[in-house]
């Protein structure tokens, strides 16, 4: 299969991109931003989003989805990461399907209609600490009556506050960094128990902290095998970080969109500022990262979609290059803007802000970097 | 099976069946590539297995089987390619007539100057070597000064060329020409002749790898005939339009020397850690030298995905005109990246330029080479002033 957008995927890449456009562009963000808002999203836009069928995308067709795979998600992901959207797409509609399409018919049946209908939001409930570590999970499910009770704190949980329904990452079995011994769960957030702090974040997105304080739940909410959480989890993070790897591209593409009409424009000593050969060639070297960038994230997820037995390897090359491709690209912005990249008045600030949340989002560069090297086996 | 999984089964079939096992080891170093030419040196196996593709049209897959290619379809040929990567079977031919002459020709030659040109190519028996840079024209190559002047049935060539690849080696030249001094580009011209003609002399120049791929070469007087043969021009396109063959081939030419960013087939840090020893996990045992390992394997994986991307774009005519460009800085300043790391792993004893073990100081020496794989074929500054230019449409680039 070439590397490059078939007709259908370019045909959905124009209708995602004139939807942000439209519905969810920076003075979207903006407004949402600054009422302040507990979600961090617009729940009318999140309606729409499934109107377009963006919600349905990795749900089978046979289940009311589009039944699409990791590059038509990529496609909406990056012109969502273009416009600096604000939604819940990345962990209701791509991990956490995703997850959930790992598990059980009967756990389908309960949350796909609300998720299709863009009525209920999934968070990822999997980081313990300040850094992602999924292999030191020690956060405790035990077995209760007829299912488990957990006990633990997960942080960083993206959407956290607003979620429906968790999908939560604990231990039945074993210590931190076994193999074996995790177990995914479904669980909803009305649960006695569970208390979550929702807290922004510093591109304005909600995330929280989430407590749980002997949440039952029954045997009904294990996504896949107990002790055998480790392949749905795989699956859930490959969605998370592919998907992740496009939108933090559509960052580092938007805001060198930006940066390039701005250098075009603004004049220093009688002279267009582009046309100093200092900035051309770093601009052009940041087109070549983001080039690199983007065959690298299409060839990650081209290869999730193939079931080819390597792609873990290609969605780490792809969270890590991409997420070195856009770094450079929203630090050369505000550099290149000047003292206007630092008012709030300027967008390319935004751009840098949503840039650091996703680096940290299902692992950095550094993480993935070490990964690579795992699993080179050195 | 679909037409093509028959195809890759049989292509697959058919190497393992015919390619010499000598040919299926990797190659060491330069050397190692078979060449072709009027005076040619094999090594074991490189004439069976050329002579053998050569039957088939292989050596050049994707040309049409009237000019000695294979007649593949852009999928076939990409399945040939995966196959022989992943049987390891070598290519049997390493040719500028392949990689740049021939594709010109085919986008500009006429009929005659195809069937006439492009078998001997396709079968190895003519080696190419490519005229472009001068001593004053680098970078700025068009200032060229090579004169050809119109003598009536011939032209006359007088000038000297610099960094000639193999030209101690060639059977034929591509060269351009200064066919006009009142115009810079359009002045041009794209001339094809014999490196045996009189008037020809090379000499090799030693670098600082200690090898001489590159010579200078001198035309003195060197009288070309206008015409081969009824219709075989001695010129490509016409007069004075040199400049726009040769756009096009550096093109090619800037796709080719970014493969180098791909070479890395297997990562450096494997390779590494069972000669540095390892912790007690299992890791590289150097901390910081397994960080930019690991870095450069990410590196090397993404710009072969890039090269995949390049590859697939350019052949079904989606990628940017100015996009070898791009490919070009990226793939040998990855290259040169790779090399330094591969010396700085290597630690002492890599620095031994002669003896035995380090095989004549192959890795200084490849170190050395990389070097030039920001400069030949236009430099990195040139190719971001391009990319400045015709992708980002910055002003004044």
């Amino acid at each position: 299969m070439p590397l490059y957008l078939n007709d259908d995927q370019q045909m959905l890449q124009d209708s995602a991109a004139d939807f942000m456009k439209g519905e969810g562009d920076v003075a979207h963000f903006r407004k949402f931003r600054d009422m302040n808002c507990k979600d961090g999203f617009s729940h009318d836009l999140w309606k729409k989003f499934a109107e377009m069928g963006f919600t349905g995308i990795m749900i089978a067709e046979d289940e009311g989805g589009l039944g699409l795979g990791h590059m038509e998600a990529g496609v909406v992901l990056e012109q969502i990461g273009r416009n600096l959207t604000p939604s819940p797409f990345l962990t209701t509609a791509v991990a956490g399907v995703e997850a959930l399409n790992a598990g059980g018919k009967a756990l389908r049946d309960k949350y796909f209609p609300g998720i299709l209908a863009g009525d209920s939001v999934l968070a990822l409930a999997i980081d313990e600490g300040a850094k992602h570590r999924p292999d030191q999970i020690s956060m405790s499910a035990t077995r209760e009556g007829n299912g488990f009770k957990l006990d633990g704190k997960k942080q960083f949980v993206v959407q956290g506050g607003s979620a429906d329904t968790l999908i939560v990452a604990a231990r039945t079995s074993g210590s931190a960094g076994d193999e074996k011994g995790l177990t995914l769960f479904a669980v909803d957030t009305d649960a006695a128990g569970l208390s979550r702090d929702s807290v922004r974040l510093v591109d304005s997105a909600m995330a929280a902290h989430i407590e749980f304080d002997g949440v039952l739940v029954d045997a009904d909410a294990v996504i896949g095998e107990v002790d055998d959480g480790n392949t749905v989890l795989k699956r859930l993070l490959n969605a998370g970080r592919a998907g992740s790897a496009s939108e933090i591209l559509g960052v580092g593409a938007g805001s060198m969109e930006i940066t390039v009409d701005y250098i075009k424009g603004r004049k220093q000593f009688d002279k267009i500022i582009a046309t100093f050969q200092s900035l051309q060639h770093r601009m052009s070297h940041l087109y070549s990262e983001m080039e690199i960038a983007r065959a690298t994230v299409l060839k990650a997820q081209q290869m999730l979609d193939e079931g080819s037995s390597k792609a873990e390897m290609m969605v780490s090359v792809a969270k890590a290059k991409a997420g070195k491709a856009t770094s450079l690209s929203v630090k050369e912005g505000v550099q290149m803007h000047g003292g206007v990249g630092m008012t709030d008045e300027y967008d390319i600030g935004l751009y840098m802000k949503r840039d650091r949340a996703l680096q940290e989002f299902m692992g950095d560069v550094n993480y993935h970097t070490n990964l690579v090297a795992e699993m080179h086996g050195y | 099976m679909s037409d093509l999984e028959t195809f890759r089964a049989e292509t697959a079939a058919w190497l393992e069946a015919n390619c010499p096992p000598e040919m299926r080891q990797p190659m060491v170093d330069e050397s190692d590539a078979c060449w072709g030419g009027r005076n040619p040196t094999f090594k074991p196996g490189q004439k069976e297995w050329l002579d053998i593709m050569a039957a088939k049209g292989w050596t050049v897959p994707d040309w049409p089987k009237e000019y000695g290619g294979g007649g593949l379809s852009r999928a076939e040929a990409k399945i040939l390619g995966q196959e022989m990567a992943r049987l390891k079977c070598r290519s049997p031919l390493s040719s500028f007539g392949i990689w740049m002459l021939g594709p010109a020709l085919l986008h500009f030659g006429t009929e005659a100057q195809k069937k006439h040109f492009l078998p001997p190519i396709a079968r190895g028996e003519i080696r190419w070597c490519q005229g472009y840079s001068e001593p004053g024209s680098g970078s700025d190559l068009a200032s060229l000064q090579t004169s050809a002047v119109d003598q009536g049935d011939h032209f006359v060539i007088n000038g000297q060329k610099i960094w000639t690849s193999y030209a101690d080696k060639a059977d034929w030249i591509f060269c351009l020409t200064r066919t006009d001094k009142s115009e810079k580009h359009k002045g041009i011209s794209f001339m094809l002749f014999d490196m045996a003609s009189e008037g020809v002399s090379t000499k090799p120049i030693v670098l600082i790898s200690g090898q001489s791929a590159f010579c200078e070469t001198f035309f003195d007087d060197v009288k070309v005939p206008k015409e081969y043969a009824e219709g075989v021009s001695s010129v490509v396109y016409e007069v004075n339009k040199g400049w726009d063959v040769a756009k096009y081939l550096l093109g090619h030419e800037r796709s080719m020397i970014s493969g180098g960013g791909s070479e890395g087939a297997t990562s450096l840090g494997a390779k590494f850690a069972d000669q540095y020893g390892r912790d007690e996990m299992g890791r590289l045992d150097d901390p910081m030298l397994r960080a930019q390992m690991a870095e450069m394997d990410i590196e090397v994986l993404a710009f072969r995905a890039m090269a995949e991307r390049f590859g697939d774009t350019f052949k079904a005519g989606l990628c940017h005109p100015a996009q070898p460009n791009m490919m070009k800085y990226a793939g040998t300043e990855i290259n040169k990246r790779r090399h330094e790391l591969i010396m700085s792993a290597g630690g002492s004893e890599v620095l031994e330029w002669e003896s035995e073990a380090t095989n004549g100081g192959l890795t200084a020496r490849s170190w050395l080479r990389t070097k030039a794989n920001s400069i030949e074929g236009g430099t990195s500054e040139v190719m971001l002033n391009v990319v400045s230019k015709q992708i980002l449409q910055l002003p004044g680039a």
